[in-house]
């Protein structure tokens, strides 16, 4: 890209931003819309068509407490922000309701960056380990899921310490893991 | 009274719709014409020099993902979520277009020999429904030729046998 500038800092508090895709929790169903959690200074409304092959007969199956993957249709600083499951093609691309299971956890901005930086090394390392699957919101949550409790919370506790680590204690901690 | 004089009528009442029902177009433009000047007198404008508008060449994003090229949110490792899996290497080709030509060659399940030795296959058995009985006859008797050669008398056209007395 030619003449991008951009400025990188830590953040741990989310702002909503059109386009982005984040992870939400919903708190509230209100009629056809849902209310979801996403981190920011308001919650952000999602209707029940925003969803692949929705109609008002084909309602979703989402219940309070649900982890929905979606992106922001509406943010800006005056609105309330609007989220949606669907792209502008009208194909869900994998947003949507994420499945049962799996573990929900928070890190900073700046390490869900890193994290989808196109040649992550964590990434890298971590796909080496165990079969798991992994959802990134760019609010800074994170959900894991992998085959048993134990393999995901130790991924968990990988991505939450590094943060703090360096590349050799992680490949360290990795190489320990690997070893059992 | 007939009048050579015509009495002199008010611009108002001559402005009166059922005034200019009579008038023909010419006048009712210049009529038009008259009033918008007098309109667009009355208003205020400024008599300065036109100020340039700056361009800017700048566009805000607020967004982080046109910055730093991001990857797309959803992954699955090792086979977990086959499905995610397949959306991965779709999401991320429209970054890179190198995924595409692989996917073109992986689509075939099946050799294009093999698909060749089965249309040749299917041709004849499909073919065959649509026979008539005669030809079918002709062709178990094709088949048949090839295995065993025992048949020959039976297979002559049966004549009208007259009845014995």
């Amino acid at each position: 890209a030619g003449g991008v500038y951009w400025v990188d800092s830590q953040q741990k508090r989310y702002v909503p931003v059109k386009g982005d895709h984040v992870i939400g929790i919903v708190t509230a169903k209100a009629g056809d819309v849902f209310k979801l959690d996403v981190g920011g200074s308001e919650q952000a409304s999602l209707s029940y068509l925003a969803f692949e092959g929705a109609t008002k007969r084909n309602r979703p199956n989402v219940q309070v407490g649900d982890l929905i993957y979606g992106q922001f249709l509406v943010a800006n600083k005056d609105m309330e922000p609007e989220m949606v499951c669907i792209d502008s093609s009208g194909r869900s691309t994998g947003m949507g309701i994420i499945g049962q299971d799996g573990f929900l956890f928070k890190v900073s901005l700046g390490l869900i960056r890193k994290l989808l930086a196109p040649k992550c090394e964590i990434i890298q390392e971590l796909s080496q380990l165990y079969p798991f699957e992994l959802v990134l919101g760019m609010n800074g949550r994170i959900w894991v899921k992998a085959k048993t409790v134990q393999q995901t919370l130790i991924i968990v506790n990988i991505l939450e310490a590094c943060e703090y680590m360096t590349a050799e204690q992680r490949k360290q901690a990795l190489a320990k893991l690997s070893g059992n | 009274m007939a009048g050579d004089v015509k009495t002199k009528l008010s611009k108002n009442l001559l402005r009166m719709k059922f005034m200019q029902r009579g008038l023909d177009s010419q006048t009712k433009k210049q009529l038009e014409e008259e009033e918008k000047k007098i309109i667009s007198e009355e208003h205020w404008y400024l008599d300065l020099p036109d100020l340039k508008e700056k361009e800017s060449f700048i566009i805000e994003e607020r967004s982080f993902m046109p910055c730093e090229d991001l990857l797309y949110g959803r992954m699955s490792f090792k086979g977990f979520n086959p499905e995610i899996e397949k959306l991965m290497i779709q999401m991320n080709s429209k970054c890179k277009e190198k995924e595409i030509e692989v996917d073109e060659k992986m689509e075939a399940d099946v050799s294009d020999e093999e698909m060749a030795r089965r249309y040749e296959t299917l041709v004849g058995t499909i073919g065959k429904k649509f026979m008539r009985k005669r030809d079918q006859r002709v062709l178990q008797d094709e088949d048949e030729d090839g295995s065993s050669s025992i048949r020959p008398s039976k297979k002559a056209k049966k004549k009208f046998l007259k009845p014995q007395d």
